[in-house]
């Protein structure tokens, strides 16, 4: 295999759950504050997930006392702790990008039915 | 002490750092480089050794030079290069000198042959600003004056002016080291390194 790729690989991580556009997922992010260091969990819901091996991201968007925050991480980042999926969400596209000018019911995303 | 060795540029990709930081790095396939010959100053006048690496095929080298590769041990090379010691007697001819000279957090030099980019005007190959694109003017990339009238009746020397650009010998200083793999001949630095994907490369230290 080509050396790129294996370098890549070995830097990615295989812990990750899947998870994709429109599911609710709960981000433990570690945050480090002087010596000390901490869990932060950020909850809300993916809105685009970005292909890619080392490069692959996501962004998590959630209302916070009443303002929209968006939050992207990368999904292979030793600073993630874990993701745990909360609810998965049955969107019709892979950005969710109109998001942002709904709030309210409007922005409500119906569960996936199996 | 070999401070500099040879090699490839393979291509970047990002790589996180322990404390999560994620940087850019460009993959150098180094060596492993070969001791071919010695130099000496009683013989050749200077300290140095010299190094092979690219294995080629026997039947691809022509006779001299597989004279001097039988000479130093039966292994043909496709690429021959100097590095300047003080102590050439402390290696062995067929001695190989791998990637693990390298730490991490190294600063190195990396020299590169630039990308070639042509003839190119004096926008791209000076950073000249070109001239108004619109309210009629149609002196969009052009240099401008390019010196005085009647005195000196001439264009300055060294004047920047259209030309051949890149496919130069470019030194970039003070890279860092972010990994290392000898088992892969590998050493990853932080940055870009000039030159295209699989150009050759002298990675040194400082």
């Amino acid at each position: 295999m080509n050396i790129i790729e294996t370098l890549e690989k070995e830097q990615m991580r295989v812990d990750i759950p899947a998870f994709g556009p429109g599911d609710t997922v709960k981000v433990h992010a570690r945050i480090r504050e002087g010596q000390k260091e901490r869990i932060q969990v950020f909850q809300g819901v993916v809105i685009r997930k970005r292909k890619g091996t080392t490069g692959a991201s996501f962004t998590v968007r959630k209302i916070s006392y009443g303002i929209g925050v968006e939050r992207i991480f990368p999904l292979h980042s030793p600073l993630i702790d874990k993701i745990e999926v909360v609810t998965r969400g049955r969107v019709r596209r892979a950005r969710l990008y109109y998001l942002r000018n709904l709030r309210g019911k409007a922005a409500r995303i119906k569960e996936k039915r199996y | 002490m070999v401070k500099k060795l040879f090699g490839r540029k393979l291509g970047m990709t990002q790589h996180f750092l322990e404390e999560g930081k994620s940087v850019p790095v460009t993959v150098l396939k180094i060596g492993p480089c070969v001791v071919t010959q010695k130099k000496t100053v009683e013989k050749e006048g200077y300290n140095a050794i010299q190094v092979g690496y690219e294995p080629k095929k026997e039947s691809r080298v022509n006779k001299p030079l597989r004279g001097h590769f039988r000479a130093a041990g039966e292994r043909y090379f496709a690429h021959l290069n100097e590095i300047r010691i003080d102590d050439p007697e402390t290696f062995e001819l067929g001695q190989e000198i791998k990637s693990d000279i390298f730490n991490v957090n190294d600063i190195v030099h990396v020299i590169g042959i630039s990308k070639g980019r042509g003839f190119s005007g004096v926008m791209k190959r000076w950073g000249f600003s070109g001239g108004m694109k619109t309210h009629g003017s149609r002196s969009h990339r052009i240099p401008g004056s390019i010196g005085c009238s009647a005195t000196p009746g001439r264009v300055q020397k060294g004047k920047k002016l259209p030309g051949r650009m890149g496919c130069h010998r470019v030194t970039i200083k003070n890279l860092k080291v972010v990994g290392v793999r000898p088992e892969m001949d590998v050493v990853l630095v932080r940055g870009a390194v000039p030159g295209s994907s699989n150009g050759l490369i002298e990675i040194s230290k400082v």
